[in-house]
């Protein structure tokens, strides 16, 4: 039979072309950061020849994976608690932080035209408001022409960061959605249709008529889609914007929360948008591969240096500078890399 | 009774019913290969080719690494199962013919034939990607064989049948031992059967999506590392039509485009293969 | 006789012992092929062992932790502290309305193109119509996924659905059926119709070959009585291969119970029961692809155990059909 040689043929192939590529740095997590990191690890590559391999698998997979061992690092929106960390002997810090935002898809109706309430979104996502002509959403916007559409409600399906901090603000606003709902990676949504990731949440509004979902900025920038403003804490209608996050992000209080567990969604402020969340990297203190360990750390703190204008290009806040210096001289010095 | 004119309008009214059965059943073929040609043709290139899956948000980039997966896992996947494909039939079909086993096992066979792949991807899961504590391009191989083992075995056994036992009769006169026979007689009578089966398992398990979720997983880069997670066609497909990125759209469909072709192409040939031997 | 006896004692005795060395070698080389075929053989009841035993293996904690309650639970909920609570009746639910719709298109389609291809058909034409209906059967099952989420879900939520809300908004129980509440592209509705395609050439397939197997004379007679073709397939070919039809409607039901990636595209993965079928729901197998690689404990022991009743379900489906399709072959075979 042949099969022999087409055996041979295929591990003869398979054998030359292992030996002609360098080893990535892996990570696998949050679907959030994922176009900031893809940026960084791109431009990291130019600068150094060392890729980054990031599988952006949702923050619930990453801790899994992580946990697992199969990656040098696991990307997460969610704090972990320091029992959890303490558990599997893992490092956390904040990487960068961003906006979460609302997208809709209606006809003739552009980013920016319409706005929210904390409320109101609840109550979207609680089923309670139905249609786009609710007199829940007239209300706030009296001169947008709202159709007699159903909502189509998008959430997530996996265990996801951006819904533990989008359902962590919606509970923080809304009594109702903390009773019924709650805050968490992965919560029994009483309606609507589930994607996978920012990037299937993203591509299933953009699909849907009618559809509305909450998605990391860059996602909704990059893919030009049409976002809504938002009513924040302080009553102010704030528009999602590099400045309204950097405004949320001045007030969080990094020194004071040990392993840096802070989430910072409903910040006071004027100018402060609501749903604006860190995102965090998970390390071994004593990984197994020293190297692939140290290779990392390389890449962040490359990317602290280097990587604030890019995040910024995409709407992303850098992390403070006073934060990496702590992260730097607290967190790290945990790693064991030699 | 009702008249012969009303039987026969009742007749044609049922009659007509069935072509437009038919022609709403042949058009989705056609509707489907459409969309796959208008959304995929565009983004055929060169580089399709030459080029690896591209971060989100660029405006370049290739499928190289996905094919090259796919082609790599269906080679051991179709490597793998194939023979043992073969050898199972050419039991059911000569040593077991009488044997009360049989029955049996072709039954279990075409259970499995027809079985849920995601079961498979399941059961994979737990008896490779477990154990070996990562996800692999061998243990979506072996999914990918275990998937064409039942359909190699049911054509082998289908084609040995048919081969006319005189065939056996002479060469077993001439002294061969059975090994023989089976392997310089029998398999070539029914060469192009068994053939067109390996085919149609190639199509079968080139655009199988679910077994490799969760035990090659997929991979940005390129890596022919068997034992890590390895980009394929049908899972970066999976991956890119999930996103906005209008650019991993356009590739996703151009992967859709290529592997459709290529599995329906086999379908056909596999066909034409069979037929002409048939014929003879 | 007397000149073969002769030839024998001419060849030297080297050559003799060359020729039982070869004997030997052939005899053994006949023993371990005979061996190897018999183990692959066996291997495909391992195969079967094997999957059985790791769903069994993999869903254990969650059959200890659920037991029965498991089956009619609504509730999927694995973020739940300290212990999560899920059920498998929404995917169950799921899984067989969207199959059962399905086989309410396919059904009467696959044997109307089978009526059509034996009784009606231009001989000409027979062919690139099988063709063209049994090609449906090599598209992967991604293909279907996306065609359904880009182009025929927005079609149906856009031009189908909204007419079929509006005839029966007026009628009681049908009107919550066709509830207009929750109209997208990603439904029960949308997924049992990608379904249906999908099985259509399994259905149509197995009805052409089983109706060509009524003898001729059969139908000869029949027509030779003065009956129409309609009447000839109702009251000969249909009843001659009843068994055979049923077994093939039962095989693309097999089918449509497993039904994956087309599935998870445009289902919407969604754990709610809902009386519409315009509303989003999911099935066993949209359950376990789109959370197993994320899923750890009992929630993943609990997708295994879903896997389980998936593989039990279909076995018996499938089981049942091929005893039906057994029983023609031998008859037809008599």
């Amino acid at each position: 039979m042949k099969f022999s040689t087409l055996l041979a043929a295929g591990i003869a192939l398979a054998v030359t072309a292992t030996a002609a590529f360098a080893d990535d740095i892996s990570g696998a997590g949050a679907t959030f950061p994922f176009p900031v990191y893809s940026k960084w690890a791109d431009a990291y590559k130019k600068a150094t020849g060392v890729g980054l391999n990031y599988q952006s698998i949702g923050s619930g997979a990453g801790i899994k994976q992580i946990q697992a061992k199969t990656v040098t690092f696991g990307a997460t929106d969610i704090p972990q608690k320091a029992e959890d960390l303490a558990k599997f002997g893992l490092v956390q810090w904040p990487q960068v932080m961003g906006g979460i935002v609302p997208v809709v898809n209606l006809e003739g109706i552009a980013a920016g035209d319409l706005v929210l309430d904390g409320p109101t979104l609840a109550n979207i996502y609680l089923g309670k408001v139905k249609t786009w002509d609710d007199a829940a959403i007239t209300k706030l916007n009296p001169s947008a022409k709202l159709p007699a559409l159903p909502i189509v409600v998008v959430r997530r399906s996996d265990g996801s960061g951006t819904t533990f901090n989008f359902t962590t603000y919606l509970s923080s606003v809304s009594p109702d959605f903390k009773a019924a709902v709650g805050a968490g990676q992965a919560v029994e949504w009483p309606v609507g249709v589930g994607a996978k990731g920012n990037d299937g949440v993203a591509a299933n509004v953009m699909q849907t008529k009618g559809a509305i979902g909450y998605v990391e900025y860059a996602f909704a920038k990059q893919n030009a889609m049409v976002n809504t403003d938002m009513i924040n804490s302080a009553g102010k209608r704030v528009k999602p914007k590099l400045e309204s996050f950097a405004a949320a992000a001045s007030n969080a209080d990094w020194n004071s929360a040990p392993n840096f567990n802070l989430v910072i969604v409903n910040q006071p402020g004027d100018a402060s948008w609501p749903m604006t969340n860190a995102t965090f990297i998970l390390m071994y203190s004593q990984p197994d591969d020293k190297a692939a360990a140290a290779a990392a750390l390389a890449f962040f703190d490359w990317s602290f240096t280097n990587g604030a204008k890019m995040a910024e290009e995409l709407d992303y806040i850098p992390m403070p500078v006073s934060v990496i210096a702590k992260i730097k001289s607290s967190a790290w010095t945990t790693i064991i890399t030699k | 009774m009702p008249s012969y004119s009303a039987r026969q309008r009742k007749s044609t009214i049922v009659m007509a019913l069935c072509l437009m059965a038919t022609l709403i059943g042949v058009v989705w073929l056609f509707l489907i290969l459409f969309s796959l040609l208008i959304n995929g043709l565009p983004g055929l290139s060169l580089a399709t080719f030459t080029e690896m899956t591209p971060p989100p948000g660029s405006h370049a980039g290739g499928l190289l690494n996905a094919i090259y997966g796919s082609v790599v896992m269906t080679i051991f996947g179709v490597g793998i199962g194939a023979p043992i494909g073969v050898l199972a039939g050419t039991y059911l079909a000569e040593y077991g013919r009488h044997s009360k086993v049989t029955p049996v096992i072709r039954f279990i066979n075409d259970i499995l034939l027809s079985a849920p792949s995601i079961i498979i991807g399941l059961f994979i899961y737990g008896a490779v990607v477990v154990p070996m504590r990562s996800f692999s391009a061998v243990a979506g191989s072996i999914a990918l064989a275990v998937i064409v083992i039942p359909v190699v075995v049911r054509t082998t056994e289908d084609m040995l049948l048919l081969v006319p036992n005189t065939l056996r009769e002479a060469a077993s006169a001439l002294g061969l031992p059975r090994s023989y026979v089976i392997r310089k007689v029998t398999y070539r009578a029914a060469r192009a059967g068994l053939i067109t089966g390996i085919l149609l398992a190639v199509a079968r398990v080139g655009g199988e999506t679910a077994p490799l979720l969760f035990t090659v997983l997929s991979n940005q880069f390129w890596s022919a590392n068997l034992l890590k997670p390895m980009a394929n066609l049908p899972v970066t497909i999976n991956n890119f039509i999930n996103n906005p990125d209008a650019n991993w759209k356009h590739l996703a469909w151009t992967g859709a485009l290529l592997i459709t072709v290529a599995v329906l192409s086999l379908n056909i040939s596999a066909r034409f293969f069979g037929a002409s031997k048939d014929g003879q | 006789m007397s000149t073969a006896d002769e030839t024998m004692q001419a060849i030297p005795h080297v050559a003799k012992q060359q020729r039982a060395r070869v004997l030997l070698g052939m005899a053994l080389g006949d023993k371990v092929f005979a061996l190897a075929t018999q183990v692959a053989a066996y291997l495909v009841l391992l195969v079967l062992a094997g999957i059985i035993l790791s769903l069994i293996v993999g869903a254990w904690p969650a059959m200890k932790a659920f037991g029965f309650e498991f089956l009619i639970t609504r509730r999927w909920a694995p973020q739940l502290e300290p212990e999560p609570v899920l059920g498998a009746l929404a995917p169950i639910y799921g899984t067989l309305v969207s199959s059962f719709i399905a086989m309410l298109i396919a059904v009467p389609f696959g044997l109307g193109i089978a009526i059509f291809l034996t009784e009606l058909c231009p001989h000409r034409l027979r062919k690139p119509v099988r063709l063209a209906i049994e090609l449906l059967a090599g598209i992967p099952s991604i293909i279907y996924g996306m065609w359904g989420f880009f182009v025929l879900g927005p079609f149906l939520a856009n031009y189908i659905e909204p007419s079929l809300v509006a005839a029966f908004a007026n009628i009681p129980v049908l009107n919550s059926i066709f509830s207009g509440e929750m109209v997208s592209n990603l439904s029960l509705f949308n997924a049992s119709l990608i379904l249906a395609i999908m099985i259509l050439p399994f259905i149509t397939a197995i009805a052409v070959d089983v109706f060509s197997t009524v003898p001729p004379v059969l139908k000869e007679a029949a027509y030779g009585i003065g009956c129409t073709t309609w009447e000839v397939v109702n009251n000969v070919v249909l009843p001659f291969t009843r068994v055979g039809v049923v077994g093939g409607v039962m095989l693309a039901l097999g089918r449509a119970l497993g039904e994956t990636m087309a599935v998870t595209f445009i289902i919407g993965n969604s754990f709610k029961i809902s009386g519409s079928i315009f509303a989003p729901s999911t099935t066993i197998s949209a359950a376990i692809a789109s959370e197993f690689a994320e899923s750890s404990g009992l929630h993943q022991s609990a997708l295994i155990l879903l896997g389980l009743l998936l593989f039990v379900l279909t076995f018996f489906v499938l089981a049942t059909a091929r005893f039906m399709l057994m029983r023609l072959e031998k008859r037809a075979g008599a």
